[in-house]
């Protein structure tokens, strides 16, 4: 049989761009709390529906409801809040250091800041993150000091980096954090092998993998899934659906599929949706996954649906390809407020007790600032040494590069 | 000013020459890529961010707009599946002139590159062809760090089925990108970024200039090409032979200018195939030669450059060909210039070369 019309080429699109009205009227979600809570040792072919939908926790008023909310205390909670705020307040004073020219690049999370607090909450000490360049909440929700971070960002004489690496590539062992690469979704199967290693090792440590939605484009993502699945990894495979890869809009790399979620169900891999500016959710959700992998019963795929409200980086400016307004309309508001709302609500906290806060995080980020430019930043003051660069190549300086550095003469 | 010497090849009129707009570097690329898809219906261009956006440097600006979505658009985040679908519209007939974000994320697409495109043609006796050109930013000079700076080029040339370019100004990049694209077999096009916007001597800390400037930021609006494969000599010199490319030929020509060597600049344009009789012709010439390039030393593209210049000009030279590179090490971000071949390190060379007798 011959087709009555040729091929023709398929280019997804997104609802709107600049100058266009913003439009998530595609991004359907379901009612706080409606969504079921299985056990965590169901049958992936059993929850297969919740690739599809989208836990929730909080309601329009604040409230948290249904089966998925947390056994967080208050003082819990608005620690989390605290975390939030910091990391909002940090990438604020560092994108300026940035535009002030005392670095060479930042990336901001704003939107963002539930995923990777809650996150780390759930996690236990021991366990390794293999993070992407958006997940610093893991950091500063696990008292990572803000003054080593802003080294690293400032490349000066006590980045813990020795300069080598870009403004906010941080890595620490000790915080359960994998330095970070660059080139986007390498570290997501390094992640399962992480997890495959304790698992030969019979310990109890878990890894947590770190995507974002563009990058499961990449065949590492898919690679990931597959070890993940036939061994039985005990890993939690995080994807962040932040809507855009620079930008690209998040249909380009989901395709057919539905969901980002939704990959994982070819492999066999339990799969769900969460509101990821939701901390309640999220974390309720991370801590079931996190609890599967623990008990041995393999790895989890999570989808946190979020919005990145900034640019991609301070190389990126989203009214060329987005509409302007389009994170105003982002129909699951903002982490912070929405945290700050859930705790007025509950009678736990005010907006006065919130205006404290503020300011109060803020005079601390600043005098970690003032404390982190003492040792430089990138075109001033203490730098990181020029032998820095030939060091850690190897375990030991070969002789080529011990040539190559008395040429420069340090 | 140093003195440039110009070849126009191809077939841009005289009266275009006339009333030449002048380009930088992205604007000669998009226009490049402008011309090629008015020509070639069958040519298509596409990569992350390159659609709508017009891709993170804007080479590609417009493009979308002007051909529509079927010639021009966004690709997921896949350099894998980038070059693996060029390979197939390659050997379906188009023309496909794919970007990769920066050439230090080839590395997923190196297999689909390698084991697929460079050999398509010799394992299938010339049954399937692989017409396809793969663009991406290389080279270092904007605090990039190691996954933003590197120049993968030797990766690229020891492959047999390629063929390797790397432009030097905007002129030629408008040239060799049509040519590029023209050319019946797979090209990597290196695009040293620090071009992009100016021409860049390495003098990292003078005022940022523009290519307005420079007489070749003078480019055709049509079509022209400058052939794969014939380097230029951009300073005429009597002491030593440079052979550069890229961001390093400005580099050179500031060196030589600085330490008032007279040493002969040769722009490769192309490394492979390479233009071996300009070279030879120099340094039997010169009777010295250095060689400069910003990726790391071992196994580097120079090596092969000085193996060829020993086993052609031998008995000509009178002093051991140098090497002036990046260091054997990752591209470090802080200490940049330090890591960069810049001006005062072949100045130095230059020095001490023309001294050894
Ligand atoms: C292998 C590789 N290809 C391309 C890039 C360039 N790049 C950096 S971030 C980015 C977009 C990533 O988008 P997404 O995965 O959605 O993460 P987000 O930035 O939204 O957090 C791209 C294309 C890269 N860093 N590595
Ligand atoms: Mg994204």
């Amino acid at each position: 049989m011959t087709s009555p019309t040729p091929l023709h080429f398929h280019v997804p699109e997104p609802a709107s761009r600049p100058g266009g009205k913003p439009d998530f009227s595609g991004v359907s979600i379901p009612k706080a709390g409606s969504v079921r809570r299985p056990p965590v040792d169901v049958l992936p072919e059993e929850i297969r529906d919740l690739a599809y939908s989208i836990i929730r926790v909080l309601n329009h008023e604040g409230r948290a409801i249904g089966p998925w909310v947390p056994d967080l205390s208050q003082d819990e909670l608005v620690a989390g809040l605290r975390h939030m705020m910091t990391l909002r307040t940090f990438d604020a004073r560092m994108q300026m250091a940035q535009r002030q020219g005392k670095t060479s690049f930042y990336m901001q999370h704003t939107g963002e800041e539930a995923v990777s607090c809650a996150f780390r909450i759930a996690l236990g000490p021991d366990d390794m993150n293999f993070p992407t360049y958006r997940q610093a909440g893991l950091l500063i929700a696990h008292d990572y000091p803000l003054v080593d971070m802003m080294c690293q960002i400032y490349s000066n004489e006590h980045d813990p980096l020795k300069g080598r690496q870009l403004p906010v590539m941080y890595s620490s062992k000790k915080h359960g954090f994998f330095s970070i690469s660059g080139n986007l979704a390498t570290q997501f199967v390094q992640a399962v092998g992480w997890a495959m290693a304790s698992a030969i090792k019979r310990n109890h440590r878990i890894a947590a993998a770190w995507i974002g939605d563009g990058s499961t484009a990449e065949s590492d993502f898919h690679a990931a899934l597959v070890f993940a699945s036939t061994y039985k990894a005990p890993v939690v495979l995080n994807v962040v659906n932040n809507q855009w890869a620079i930008s690209t809009f998040q249909g380009i790399a989901r395709g057919g599929s539905g969901t980002f979620a939704a990959r994982g169900l070819g492999f066999g891999i339990p799969a769900l949706r969460v509101d990821g500016n939701d901390y309640l959710a999220t974390y309720a959700v991370a801590k079931w996954a996190i609890e599967r992998a623990r008990l041995n019963l393999g790895p989890t795929l999570i989808e946190y649906v979020t919005y990145r409200a900034g640019a991609h980086s301070t190389s990126d400016d989203p009214s060329a390809y987005r509409p302007k307004h389009e994170s105003e309309e982002w129909p699951l508001g903002d982490p912070v407020i929405r945290l700050k709302q859930h705790l007025i609500a509950a009678g736990a906290w005010s907006e006065e007790r919130h205006k404290q806060t503020e300011a109060e995080i803020l005079a601390t980020v600043i005098a970690a600032q003032k404390e982190a430019e003492a040792f430089g930043t990138l075109h001033s003051g203490g730098k990181p040494s020029a032998r820095d660069i030939f060091e850690d190549v190897y375990a030991e300086l070969p002789p080529h590069l011990r040539r190559q550095r008395q040429q420069i003469g340090v | 000013m140093p003195s440039y010497r110009r070849i126009c090849v191809g077939s841009a009129s005289r009266s275009e020459f006339d009333a030449m707009p002048r380009m930088t570097m992205i604007e000669a690329i998009r226009s490049a890529l402008d011309v090629s898809m008015a020509r070639n219906d069958d040519v298509v261009v596409y990569g992350e961010d390159v659609g709508f956006f017009g891709g993170v440097f804007r080479c590609t600006q417009g493009l979308q707009q002007k051909y529509g979505v079927s010639r021009c658009f966004d690709a997921p985040i896949s350099e894998c599946g980038i070059v693996g679908t060029a390979i197939g519209m390659a050997a379906y007939g188009l023309r496909p002139c794919v970007e990769l974000q920066f050439a230090d994320y080839m590395y997923p697409a190196y297999d689909q590159i390698v084991s697929e495109a460079a050999r398509l043609r010799y394992r299938s006796a010339g049954d399937f062809t692989c017409p396809l050109v793969i663009r991406m930013p290389t080279g270092g000079g904007i605090f990039g760090g190691q996954t933003h700076s590197q120049s993968p080029e030797a990766l690229f040339t020891h492959v047999a089925g390629l063929k390797t370019v790397v432009p030097s100004n905007p002129y030629d990049a408008k040239g060799l990108l049509i040519a590029a694209i023209e050319d019946p077999d797979p090209v990597i096009f290196l695009e040293p970024k620090r071009l992009y916007n100016g021409p860049f001597d390495g003098h990292h800390d003078r005022p940022v200039t523009a290519w307005a400037k420079h007489e070749l930021s003078e480019v055709p609006e049509g079509h022209y090409t400058t052939p794969l494969g014939k380097a230029v000599t951009r300073r005429a010199g009597e002491a030593v032979t440079i052979l550069a490319y890229g961001t390093m030929v400005h580099v050179a020509l500031a060196a030589v200018e600085e330490t008032g060597v007279d040493a002969e600049v040769i722009d490769l344009r192309t490394l492979l195939p390479l233009d071996l009789e300009t070279i030879a012709a120099s340094v039997a010439k010169t009777g010295r030669c250095i060689v400069l390039h910003e990726a790391t030393l071992t196994s580097g593209f120079g090596a092969e450059l000085t193996a060829l210049v020993q086993e052609h000009c031998f008995y000509h030279l009178e002093a051991p060909v140098m090497r002036v590179t990046g260091w054997d090490t990752p591209y470090p971000h802080a200490q940049e210039w330090d890591y960069f071949p810049g001006p005062s390190r072949l100045g130095q060379a230059l020095r001490d070369i023309v001294e050894t007798r």
